[in-house]
């Protein structure tokens, strides 16, 4: 092969690469991003069921009901409107009522959501940004209360 | 006392690390031989300086100082001695503080074993790497002090973190900047060839033990933080495509590929400058993970406490470096001479297509980590880049990556016979055609054939390269030993690497055949999971040191033979109020069965998450067998740090080793 050839063919095969890492990357994203709402923004943007999303805020209290083999029932507030949970698993150490929470899933029906991880805060000095961030829109988080 | 000469000590590392900056390099472009030779010394003092620093710090913890603020806010006087060691770096300013000690240690170790290298190389290297020092020390003095006293001083702590009260937290973090950092020192030669205008092979042999080393503690320190997050978090997931997982992905994938593309740059003399690219990348991915995980903009476990702050300093030392090495890249590489080109069929062909495939695999989860950040920056959306993409995308080209692997290790330099080597890896082929046919016709779908397939391939395919210089010309037995003790222990290094790539690869693939479920287990009441059965005996109270435990003893059964006993477990740690949950491990085979309890219902039910995972544990093993790969690569005589030297006068040898 001549100089001139070898050198097309490592930029040909470069191109290859370049072009199928592109390609790859666009295909995947067209249907692996995951947005997150507040439970108020799923309702009001009329999200349809078989939406994928991520809805963080507070555990409502009293909505906590656990149904057989490990079914969990809860709903996720922001303060105005809610979004029901179905979720099947254990939740993670610090779920509780009333405190922050971000489930990912599917929604069955609107205001339905089929969640398949739950997030919840770690400790006390530590929570998920989203959840953080969720609190803040509701006006329920006090700076310095924790830090995030 | 010994908390303010900690302190003092770190400044005085900081004023030498700016001597170690500036004079050095002045020397080099004068030409000056005692200027240059500060370096070395200073690179050996600002080491012996922050490890002082280091050991004051360390001391007061296990001394339990409260008086010092960073001992009060990350110990207790209750938590065990181990903990309250490497509690040291499970904080912020302390995990800091261990990054510069690191990068100093790098330093030295040029500046003690780096006698035959080039005066001005090694005297610009180690100015850029006083450089690197200068800012993070600065950083750590001026927003992260680690020696800030607390006053008046509490009696008692507020407790190390409980997910790290953990033997992973001694191992995972030196291990993983041991790695991290070490590509710093790679970085450094990288800037001083630039800053020179000289580049040539024996730079790649200069460099390539501190890469390999790099490349090893890396890979070790991310397998090590992956087999942490599988058993403590409770998922049984191994790799969950988090960013604080990608940050330490992205250096090790530019690594990886410069570990390769520094061999063809040092048999082949080309690749000159992309090597030199990568050299550049690679530590900007470590710098880019410093500020990712450090600043606190992504929210993982390793965000500590949270000071805007810090993140504008680490950006605004991420933003010299990265910008500062591309315009010396961008203004000197023009001139460095270019290497030769190479024809596509051999084996730094290969090594380019597989340095292609790693840096695009490397772009596409760069890509997918930062996407994210951008996009709430600049339109206010939240969203999430989840493991589907990356599977599809880095996991696509890996794959591919490993293809080409058994190819590269078995051609020949300068011109390969594509076809003889394919015949040399037909059995390898052949073997993994079958396991990929197997499982699909088992279950359909999905990477795990293909993966599966390829890491058979991958393994045989390294195996039989050995198998057949070994037994070339059908030798005897005898001779076959004799020629694999002959063989040359680089040869047997890349062997041992590429094959523990694909033991990593097998235990991937095998993550689809397990079993799961969960269940609300009763005592005496077996659950089934995957070829086990699992009974809880008892469900009863612990008290540790500095915790109680609901603990579940449990067997695991085979068809009413016992396999073994396990004792998942729930903390409860008072001092933070937080509990976490230890799984109950049993390895089996190279399988594992994992539980994860909940807490225990009103009426006794304990809820658990049961888990099968064949050959899970070679995903650890076979980072472990690279990781080996890389030492033998490391301990290969010839080339040893300073072999050159050495190979010229043998007189200059024992004087060398009698010193």
């Amino acid at each position: 092969m001549t100089r001139k050839g070898r050198r097309l063919a490592l930029i040909a095969v470069a191109l290859g690469v370049v072009a199928a890492a592109v390609g790859l990357a666009l295909y995947a994203l067209d249907d692996s991003i995951v947005f997150f709402y507040s439970p108020s923004e799923v309702l009001q943007k009329n999200l349809q069921a078989g939406a994928r999303l991520r809805v963080g805020g507070l555990v409502e209290p009293g909505s906590v009901t656990k149904t057989a083999d490990d079914k969990l029932d809860f709903s996720i507030t922001d303060g105005a409107r809610q979004i029901k949970v179905s979720y099947e698993g254990l939740p993670p150490d610090l779920f509780r009522e009333g405190q922050g929470v971000v489930a990912e899933g599917v929604l069955e029906a609107p205001g339905q959501l089929r969640a398949e991880t739950i997030l919840a805060k770690h400790d006390e000095r530590y929570m998920p940004r989203e959840v953080v961030d969720a609190l803040k829109k509701q006006g329920r988080w006090q700076e310095g209360s924790a830090k995030p | 006392m010994i908390v303010e000469i900690g302190h003092f000590a770190l400044i005085l590392a900081l004023a030498l690390a700016l001597v170690q900056a500036s004079a050095p390099l002045v020397g080099a472009w004068r030409a000056d031989r005692a200027l240059m030779g500060v370096a070395a010394s200073a690179a050996l003092a600002q080491f012996a300086l922050i490890l002082v620093s280091f050991a004051a710090l360390a001391w007061a913890h296990l001394a339990s100082d409260f008086s010092a603020l960073n001992v009060a806010e990350n110990s207790h006087s209750a938590v065990p001695a181990i903990y309250k060691f490497s509690g040291v770096w499970g904080n912020h300013e302390g995990s800091m503080l261990l990054w510069v000690l690191i990068l100093a240690a790098f330093g030295a170790l040029v500046a003690a074993f780096g006698g035959a290298l080039p005066a001005r190389l090694r005297a610009n290297a180690l100015a850029v790497q006083g450089l690197i020092g200068a800012a993070f020390l600065a950083f750590i003095l001026m927003t992260s002090n680690p020696f800030e006293r607390l006053w008046p001083a509490p009696f008692e702590g507020r407790d190390l973190n409980p997910i790290l009260q953990d033997p992973g937290l001694a191992i995972h973090p030196p291990l993983l900047y041991l790695g991290y950092v070490g590509f710093s020192i790679v970085f450094s030669f990288a800037a001083a060839a630039l800053i020179e205008g000289r580049i040539d092979a024996a730079w790649a042999r200069f460099v390539r033990p501190f890469a390999l080393i790099a490349w090893a503690f890396l890979t070790l320190g991310v397998a090590m933080g992956s087999y942490w997050a599988y058993y403590t978090l409770g998922w049984g997931g191994f790799w969950f495509w988090d960013p604080v997982e990608n940050a330490s992905l992205m250096p090790w994938l530019a690594g990886t590929a410069f570990v390769h593309s520094a061999a063809v740059m040092e048999k082949r003399d080309a690749l000159k400058v992309w090597t030199i690219f990568l050299a550049i990348l690679a530590f900007s991915f470590s710098l880019l993970g410093t500020f990712l995980v450090r600043s606190g903009v992504l929210t993982s476990v390793h965000a500590f406490a949270n000071d805007p702050r810090r993140g504008v300093f680490i950006l605004a030392i991420l933003a010299f470096f990265i910008a500062g090495s591309l315009s010396l890249f961008a203004w000197r590489a023009p001139q460095l001479k270019q290497g030769g080109l190479f024809a596509p069929i051999s084996r730094e062909g290969a090594l380019a297509l597989n340095n292609l495939l790693l840096t695009a695999a490397c772009a596409t989860v760069v890509f997918g980590t930062l996407y994210p950040l951008a996009l709430e920056q600049i339109a206010g959306d939240k969203i999430t880049v989840g493991a589907p993409f990356f599977n599809l995308t880095a996991g696509v080209l890996l794959l591919a990556a490993c293809f080409v692997m058994p190819f590269g290790f078995s051609l020949a330099w300068k011109r390969g016979d594509l076809l003889g080597v394919a015949e040399r890896l037909a059995v390898a082929m052949a073997a993994g055609l079958i396991v990929f046919i197997a499982l699909i016709a088992f279950r359909r779908g999905g990477l795990a054939p293909v993966a599966a397939g390829l890491a058979i391939f991958v393994i045989l395919g390294s195996l039989s390269e050995v198998a057949a210089r070994v037994w070339r010309g059908g030798a005897s037995l005898s001779v076959a030993l004799s020629r694999a003790r002959g063989l040359p222990l680089s040869f047997w290094g890349g062997a041992f690497a590429h094959a523990g790539a694909g033991i990593v690869l097998l235990g991937v693939a095998a993550t689809g055949l397990g079993a799961e479920t969960i269940a609300a287990m009763r005592v005496g009441v077996p659950q089934t999971v995957g070829p086990y059965q699992v009974v809880v005996n008892t469900v009863g109270e612990r008290a540790g040191p500095n915790y109680r435990e609901i603990v579940a003893a449990m067997t695991i059964r085979s068809g009413g033979a016992f396999v073994a006993a396990i004792e998942p477990a729930r903390r409860q740690f008072a001092t933070r109020q937080m509990a976490t949950t230890q799984a109950g491990i049993a390895t089996i085979a190279f399988g594992q069965v994992y539980v994860s309890i909940g807490d225990p219902d009103a009426d006794g039910a304990v809820p658990a998450r049961l888990y099968w995972k064949p050959l899970v544990t070679l995903i650890w093993l076979g980072a472990c067998v690279m990781a080996l790969g890389a030492g033998m690569s490391l301990a290969d005589r010839r080339l040893r740090f300073g072999a050159p030297a050495r190979a010229k006068s043998n007189a200059a040898a024992a004087a060398a080793a009698a010193r």
